[in-house]
């Protein structure tokens, strides 16, 4: 059975195999150098204290293939599930070719346990080869990366570490599945999709923030935290707002980001603007004395007068920790799958 | 004498429709059986319960004293050639022998590559680009080097031109006759199964209709042709199967095991096909009903 399934399965095997090897050469070829020149910008920008600009240029400079390699690695999933699994069963039963194979003194169950064992293994020695080069190539950039496109960041997590095993091994059996329940090709190919795609959605949306209590604390409004200040041009009061990033926590999520006045009371929530007492005509936040820092001195008038930023996130430091549960979550789905699958294909698929 | 194939008040149900129903067959041991009845009568259905390609969701069916397709010892004695003889299509033919090497324990190698070899199948070939007849062949290669103890196939020859129909049943005959196996196989033309088969089991909406050997049906069904006044003297103590008339003329179909002697009454021998039209035919149940108001 072993050999049947790999004679069916080589060629989409051998194609996985040529892309990977492209990618992983390209990775390992680039990787060392992009580390080096993270290292020498680092060195050059401690002592002036300008590391911020530092890390905005050097990802900017990356930009594109840092989105281009994290797309590699969210899309691989779902191809294998498109592509190797919901194909699984459809092609042998729209061919006809399971009266062939189900015939020959094997039963059902076991045939299907070495096309699952084998193929879900590839793919997900697959997507963790792609990710975990990833991860590693990436790993400068994701040390400076803009706080939207941070390592916890919803795109960004499921394209790093562990987690794409995961959902390589959840979308290839959930494309199998689907194959069975629908038993024509494209039809099943486009409910994998469509279904993989909403679960990934969802996973960030609902899931993971509470895989573990976030992290609620104040701090100070600086550069980092603040979206803007605004004034509008007929006058009126001057309005600031926060952004989704605190201060000192490079790589978190944040999930919430509130404006506190003096007393502690919320007067705005995430993306809103709230009026505060400063002048932009004369003092710190007048154009006058923006300086080589910016708005530096603006902000710290803002903090003198008691307003701050409060923020929910989910710091740095649990980026493993929430790709094993994430990755354990995936796998049980996969394992209830799989019953499924099984139990189908011996009660109910002929 | 022993049997493949039991079923017992066997149904089938798929959704609301019943494919098979209350099917109740014995299917002795030793011969080529063919299973004769029109379209939807559930022959396919009844031989992919055999296969345990299906599970039944009424009643019981052994085949060789075994749940079908429970086991791979019992998967192993029953060869299936599923109608239209699926083949992997990006498989050689040799991969395809490979495959049943791979796949059955008492898979005979001398056999496939000598069968192989006599019908010319180049193992280089893709399936995907032989013929009906060439598949077909394959197909059967592949149900015979398995060495089951019951070989059963659906519609087997239903795809292909008459030159490869007599070929493929010729080599069936050769194959049973030299292994000794039992052999089960569906169609709905009497003319492919009169060739092959010792034994007939005709299916009319699941239910068998008659069943038993070739030689002894024929002697025991009789045509009987006279005219309509002669009808009213029909003798009656006869198993009347089927009932036809014309203008001038009645012609009954009746089994009986005596011979007939009523002067009224023209006998002739019946063909296989006339028999299984005869019953076939769905309007005799009104017909015999009829009859036996009359009476």
């Amino acid at each position: 059975m072993t050999w049947l399934t790999w004679r069916q399965f080589r060629g989409s095997a051998t194609m996985m195999a040529a892309v990977l090897v492209i990618l992983t050469v390209v990775l390992a070829l680039t990787g060392p150098d992009l580390a080096s020149r993270y290292a020498a910008g680092l060195v050059g920008c401690t002592p002036d204290d300008t590391c911020d600009r530092f890390f905005d240029r050097f990802f900017d400079e990356h930009q594109l293939p840092f989105v281009a390699v994290s797309f590699v690695v969210l899309a691989l999933p779902a191809l294998v599930g498109l592509f190797w699994g919901a194909p699984l069963i459809t092609r042998e039963l729209e061919a006809g070719t399971h009266l062939l194979v189900w015939n020959q003194s094997i039963t059902r169950g076991r045939w299907l346990a070495v096309k699952l064992g084998l193929i879900g293994l590839a793919a997900m020695a697959a997507s963790c080869v792609c990710g975990l080069t990833v991860t590693w190539w990436s790993d400068p950039l994701d040390k400076s990366a803009v706080p939207d496109l941070a390592l916890m960041a919803p795109l960004v997590f499921g394209a790093r570490g562990i987690a794409p095993m995961g959902y390589a091994a959840f979308a290839f059996v959930l494309g199998v599945a689907v194959g069975m329940l629908v038993r024509r090709t494209l039809p099943a190919m486009a409910l994998t999709l469509a279904v993989f795609v909403a679960i990934q959605f969802a996973m960030p949306q609902l899931v993971r923030p509470h895989l573990m209590p976030p992290v609620t604390a104040t701090f100070e409004l600086s550069q980092v935290n603040m979206g803007g200040i605004h004034v509008a041009e007929q006058g009126g009061p001057v309005q600031i707002s926060t952004k989704l990033a605190v201060p000192g926590h490079a790589g978190s999520w944040v999930l919430s980001s509130d404006l506190l006045d003096s007393s502690g009371r919320t007067i705005a929530g995430s993306g809103e603007e709230a009026p505060v007492p400063v002048s932009v005509t004369s003092g710190p936040c007048s154009p006058q004395e923006a300086g080589p820092h910016g708005l530096d001195a603006c902000w710290l008038e803002i903090n003198r007068l008691g307003y701050r930023q409060q923020a929910t996130y989910q710091p740095l430091e649990r980026f493993w920790p929430f790709q094993w549960i994430e990755t354990g979550i995936y796998a049980l789905l996969t394992l209830g799958l799989t019953w499924f699958s099984f139990w189908w294909i011996r009660r109910r698929l002929s | 004498m022993t049997s493949v194939l039991q079923a017992q008040a066997l149904g089938k149900r798929y959704g609301k429709r019943w494919a098979l129903r209350e099917c109740t067959v014995d299917i002795p041991a030793g011969h080529v059986v063919g299973l004769v009845g029109p379209n939807g009568a559930g022959k396919t259905t009844l031989l992919k319960l055999a296969g345990g390609q299906l599970e039944p969701t009424t009643g019981d069916i052994t085949v060789l004293g075994g749940r079908p397709g429970s086991t791979p010892a019992q998967l192993a004695r029953v060869g299936f050639v599923a109608q239209d003889t699926p083949l992997y299509a990006a498989l050689t033919v040799a991969e395809h022998l490979r495959l049943g090497a791979r796949l059955n324990p008492r898979w005979d190698a001398a056999l496939a590559r000598e069968r192989s070899g006599q019908l010319g199948l180049d193992p280089s070939h893709r399936a995907g680009k032989l013929s009906g007849g060439e598949r077909a062949q394959l197909a059967l290669t592949l149900g015979l080097a398995k060495r089951p103890e019951l070989l059963i196939m659906d519609e087997p020859v239903a795809s292909l031109d008459p030159l490869a129909r007599r070929e493929f049943l010729h080599r069936l005959t050769e194959a049973t006759a030299e292994h000794k196996l039992s052999v089960v196989l569906s169609s709905h033309l009497v003319s492919d199964l009169e060739k092959v088969c010792d034994y007939l089991i005709v299916l009319v909406d699941s239910r068998v209709r008659v069943a038993g050997e070739v030689d002894r049906l024929l002697a025991t069904h009789h045509r009987l042709t006279g005219s309509l006044h002669a009808f009213d003297r029909f003798p009656f103590d006869q198993r009347v199967i089927s009932v036809s008339h014309t203008d001038q003329q009645s012609t009954v179909v009746v089994r009986t095991g005596s011979p007939i002697h009523d002067p009224a009454w023209t006998v002739s021998r019946l063909s296989l096909e006339d028999l299984v039209l005869a019953y076939m035919d769905k309007s005799t149940e009104n017909r015999r009903a009829h009859l036996e108001v009359q009476r």
